[in-house]
């Protein structure tokens, strides 16, 4: 017996086994407000606490409310999503979340993005029964990436799900106990004292403002209007695929053209593209890992272009830094070659010009803050927003995005490859850097550039691609709890992996914690991740190493890849941390 | 091992051993058949039996719940698994409550031996003791204990030259009232943040290490050894049709002769208050008793003679509970004893559900504003309804009984609720006309010469200045001074 034979408010219905109660309730067409819940399916992620107790039912025959979240149907159940107990039980449950919360929507950074608002407006609540006393904790604003404000916090512990059970980082937790109760650090301690890895996922689970991006755009607006500075801007891969769904765009439209224009218009000088970045990274780290190949160097070789992955293997695996490539990210790449071959070409002074990132991410920021990822001081990036911080800068601008004419990238670092498009999905960037090593390696041309074995959506992926008489054994991870599965087995001599592709965040970039929020709804990913092979199917070169420009900036500035002037300023070094 | 104190109604099943033996030495347990009974397990019964036999004596967990022990542990006993556990826990937090404390400091062995027969019952070679650390001497003995009974072979491999090995180790918990609830304490035993977890899984399916796991309260576990030796029969015969045996109250309050009593089942709260308790304390007026802690309610002279089990405490509005039980007399406030109760429990709650968390906390707030006569009726509805919430929707035991205290006081004294909602409440003392004598004695007495008249002729009290210290109250020779 699959199915169930159940009530829903008198009702009767069929249902499949094994559903919850909040399921069940959703197929009766009877919609039961949720905070706490989380469901990503596919990526295995789900939020079971079942503590904020909004979705409250009553069930016939129990002496209390139940969770219809957590709750699973069985035979013969009745359920009453609408009785007066369970409907007062949700709106005092939610007053007293609301008695406990900060009233300042007005210059929240979630606010119109904040589920407790939605919830409150969905609830009908006006007035609040409950007066007494708030949580009064210290803002946390000592990281260059996430601001912490427990005072927001609701305890729905989904930053803890991320943290713990998907990124395996174990920052967040809960701590105190009754109405001092917090997610945060253990000892309460900042988040810079902490290891962790700003990759974000919290910020990007929170339904309420109590985790954050810190917030970059007064001063990005600030140095546009100052004459001093040449502001150059560079937009990552992932951002194109998921800033139109802040301006009513299905998921997954793809806005390159848009984004450019609207870069112009909102005062930039140059407007580059990361992907070149990608494009020149993967000249750089297919190079270093045939160089590792031959050489007899360390295997296998894993991406360095993620900075909350950087972070996480610094802290998690200080003894294994000789893993990762030594390739810079793209964003920093591309900082790097502004503030210098660029600032040649334009004959302006490295310090005059200011390199604005505009980025998926949430661990970009505290990247670009990096003290080693600068040239005589000065950093390659000045400032990275999130895509969520650019579109607010759009809107405030008055910019009717949509409508916007399509624009070009900026030369020469502007133009990129289908490679460089994929470098925004998990599997993307090892597929990139395949295409090209695969050439290196055999001098043969590539035939089939699709490597589907390397796609998809599953936390683990392997497979070998046979590259004349080697077989290239390829990892990829992303989510770094499935990161840390690799690395506990290469550190057991288990693996024998040539190269491995980790990503910190579930889905790579796509899903990164400086996306447009996706509530839990997983086809908005899934949409963002088929826009990205869209781009790459339909861009003329999809090799990086075909990229014109970059080759002409070999040729121009850099010499030869991974050479010397290579080496200085587009490879860097890990510096070992501790587990906080 | 029967004994029936003598001159009293008691009768000592969980506490038999409890200051006749030397609980350091084991040699002195054995002597009162200690370990007997685990030998008479090991040698003669099928786990199966022994299961049996405790379903059979319809033993129930004496932390509060009163779920059928032999049940519990035939539904781990029947889940398939290469390990189970056994948990005694021993994290009592009720407010005045001692009882585990005694029986593991007075005679940890039983507590031990009946983890091992426990054990070999549902098929668990490992047990753990979930102690609180404020329990130094508990944990002491316990310890001691311990080693004595591995040095006998009564834990270890083998035991008794058996194919049952057990062996037990002791977990000392930081003192969170929430840990004495069940998922929250394997919570804390594993290392995690002590906060409990929704059921299903049952920890008899899912517990400790998400293996079946057997949860027993110290006071449970004492009873074992007595009803194997003894068979369900005998236990049986003690008690009344649903509640069977004894149970240990720890009697504290305006009682006479305060600490622990263990009374058959049935035993009426008049027999032990007056008859074993020795009364109210200068023979004042009773008023209530608060039974079953922070997650109780009180019963008041009506039911006095009602006989107590599990079932007929809940109907007269209270509950079992781990065996607290809170004496009031007539000078005790029932809006201050809620607000003490709750005070506990918003400061003891785990913060991890809503109503719980937020909720006990403006409960708190609520009962602040009316006895500080600051409240309102509004605020009484809100209380009410505010505390009927908490109870249904909280995600434990403790949230979902942590309004008891204030539901209970408010059916049984709706009076003094209303007395501050109203601010009617009298909150300084008075002078009757009638009984002044004008003896000045009350006057001399304030300590804020709030008090005035003439020699002979009736004093007034200064209500604006009254600290309410109660100073002329008891200097008073006529009874003359009436308190707020």
């Amino acid at each position: 017996m699959n199915t169930l034979n159940i009530h829903v408010n008198g009702r009767p219905m069929m249902v499949k086994k094994g559903i919850t109660v909040l399921e069940a309730c959703h197929q009766a067409g009877i919609k039961i407000p949720t905070l706490c819940h989380l469901n990503l399916e596919e990526y295995g992620i789900v939020n079971k606490v079942a503590s904020c107790r909004i979705c409250v039912v009553e069930i016939e025959n129990r002496a209390t409310l139940v969770p219809s979240c957590a709750e699973k149907v069985y035979e013969g159940m009745h359920i009453k999503s609408d009785s007066l107990r369970a409907i007062n039980a949700r709106r005092n449950n939610l007053e007293l979340l609301l008695s406990n919360h900060p009233f300042e929507c007005l210059t929240c950074t979630k606010n119109l993005t904040c589920e407790l608002q939605s919830l409150a407006e969905e609830l009908n609540i006006r007035d609040i029964s409950f007066t007494g006393k708030k949580m009064d904790y210290p803002i946390d604003h000592s990281s260059e990436a996430i601001v912490k404000d427990p005072n927001k916090c609701v305890m729905c512990r989904r930053c803890e799900t991320m943290c713990n059970d998907v990124q395996t980082v174990g920052v967040l937790s809960g701590l105190r106990r009754g109405f001092d109760a917090v997610v945060a650090p253990a000892f309460n301690l900042d988040m810079l004292e902490t290891s962790c890895t700003y990759c974000g996922q919290c910020v990007a689970v929170c339904p309420t403002g109590a985790l954050t991006e810190r917030n970059d755009v007064p001063r990005v607006w600030k140095r546009l209007s100052n004459k001093n500075y040449h502001m150059v801007v560079q937009v990552a891969p992932a951002v194109r695929v998921a800033l139109g769904e802040m301006f009513g765009m299905a998921p997954g439209s793809i806005s390159t053209g848009k984004i450019v224009t609207a870069l112009r218009r909102l005062g930039f000088d140059a407007v580059f593209d990361t992907n070149f970045g990608a494009d020149l990274t993967i000249m750089e780290e297919a190079r270093e890992l045939v160089h590792r190949i031959e050489e007899g160097g360390t295997l296998p070789m894993l991406t360095s272009c993620c900075p909350a992955w950087v972070k996480f293997i610094e802290h998690q695996f200080p003894d294994m830094l000789d893993v990762p490539s030594t390739c810079k990210s793209p964003q920093t790449m591309v900082g790097a070659i502004a503030k210098t071959y660029y600032a040649e070409k334009v004959n302006l002074p490295s310090k005059q010009i200011k390199v604005v990132s505009i980025m998926p991410c949430v661990a970009k920021k505290a990247e670009s803050a990096r003290p080693e990822l600068s040239k005589e001081n000065l950093h390659h990036v000045d400032y990275t927003l999130s895509t969520r911080e650019f579109g607010h800068m759009i809107k405030e601008a008055g910019i009717e995005f949509e409508a916007l004419p399509d624009g070009d990238f900026d030369n020469i670092l502007g133009e990129s490859t289908g490679a460089a498009a994929i470098f925004g999905t998990t599997g993307g960037v090892i597929e990139a850097a395949t295409r090209t090593a695969y050439e290196l390696l055999t001098g043969d041309p590539l035939e089939h550039i699709d490597f589907e074995e390397l796609r998809g959506l599953e936390g683990v992926r392997e497979a070998t691609v046979t590259i004349g008489d080697l077989d290239l054994k390829i990892g990829i991870a992303h989510g770094l709890g499935n990161a840390r599965k690799l690395l506990e087995d290469i550190k057991a001599g288990k693996a024998d992996y040539h190269a491995i592709e980790i990503m910190a965040c579930p889905g790579g970039c796509i899903g990164g914690g400086g996306q447009p929020y996706h509530h839990g709804d997983m086809s908005i990913i899934k949409a963002r991740q088929k826009a990205i092979y869209d781009i790459d199917k339909n861009t003329p070169r999809r090799k990086s190493h075909e990229n014109e420009m970059v080759l002409k900036l070999y040729q121009d500035y850099l010499g030869d890849p991974y050479g010397e002037k290579a080496h200085d300023l587009l490879h860097t070094c890990y510096t070992k941390g501790e587990r906080i | 091992m029967d004994t029936v104190v003598k001159d009293t109604l008691q009768y000592r099943i969980a506490l038999r051993n409890c200051g006749l033996i030397n609980p350091e030495n084991i040699d002195d347990y054995i002597a009162v058949k200690g370990y007997e009974a685990l030998a008479v397990t090991l040698e003669q019964y099928t786990p199966k039996k022994v299961i049996n036999i405790v379903k059979e004596s319809h033993l129930r967990g004496r932390g509060g719940g009163g779920f059928p022990t032999g049940i519990k542990w035939e539904l781990t006993a029947r889940e398939q698994s290469d390990e189970k556990y056994i948990i005694c826990n021993a994290d009592e937090g009720d407010p005045g409550a001692f009882m585990d404390r005694s029986i593991l400091e007075g005679d940890p062995h039983s507590v031990i031996e009946a983890m091992i027969i426990a054990g070999y019952a549902i098929g668990a070679s490992k047990g753990y003791v979930y102690i609180r650390a404020e329990y130094p001497l508990a944990i002491d003995r316990l310890e001691t204990a311990i080693k004595q009974a591995k040095s006998y072979g009564f834990l270890g491999n083998n035991i008794f030259d058996s194919n049952f090995s057990f062996d037990l180790e002791l977990k000392l918990g930081a003192g969170a009232f929430v840990c004495g609830e069940e998922t929250a304490l394997i919570n804390s035993l594993q290392g995690l943040r002590g906060e409990p977890t929704k059921k299903p899984p049952f920890p008899s399916v899912s517990g400790f290490r998400q293996k079946p796991t057997n949860v027993n309260n110290v006071e449970t576990f004492a009873n074992i050894p007595a009803i194997i030796l003894k068979g369900s029969d005998w236990f049986n015969a003690i008690g009344t049709d649903h509640s069977k045996g004894t149970k240990v109250f720890a009697l504290a309050g305006k009682i006479n002769n305060v600490g622990l009593v263990e009374v058959p089942m049935g035993t009426t709260l008049r027999d032990i208050i007056y008859e074993i308790g020795g009364g109210i304390v200068d023979d004042k007026q009773f008023k209530a008793v608060q039974t079953g802690g922070p997650s109780g309610g009180v019963i008041t002279e009506e039911n006095l003679d009602t006989p107590i089990d599990y079932e007929s405490i809940r109907n007269i509005g209270s509950m079992m509970g781990s065996g607290g039980m809170i004496v009031l007399d007539e000078d005790d406030d029932m809006v201050e004893i809620s607000k003490f109760f709750l005070d506990f429990t918003q400061d003891e709650s785990c913060g991890k559900c809503t109503p719980c968390r937020i909720g006990t906390k403006r409960l708190y707030e609520i009962l602040e504003r009316l006895t500080n006569m600051e409240g309102s009726p509004e605020d009484l509805d809100l209380l009410e309804e505010l505390a009927q919430n908490v109870k249904d929707s909280s995600l434990c035991g403790l949230g979902q009984s942590a309004p008891n205290p204030i539901l209970s006081t408010i059916d049984r004294f709706r009076e003094e609720y209303e007395a501050y909602a109203y601010r009617t409440k009298r909150t300084t003392y008075a002078i009757d006309d009638n009984k002044c004598i004008g003896c000045t004695k009350c006057s001399r007495v304030c300590p804020v010469d709030c008090i005035t008249g003439e020699v002979k002729q009736v004093h007034v009290i200064n209500e604006a200045n009254c600290i309410a210290c109660g100073a002329c109250y008891n200097a008073c020779p006529v009874d003359a001074i009436i308190k707020p």
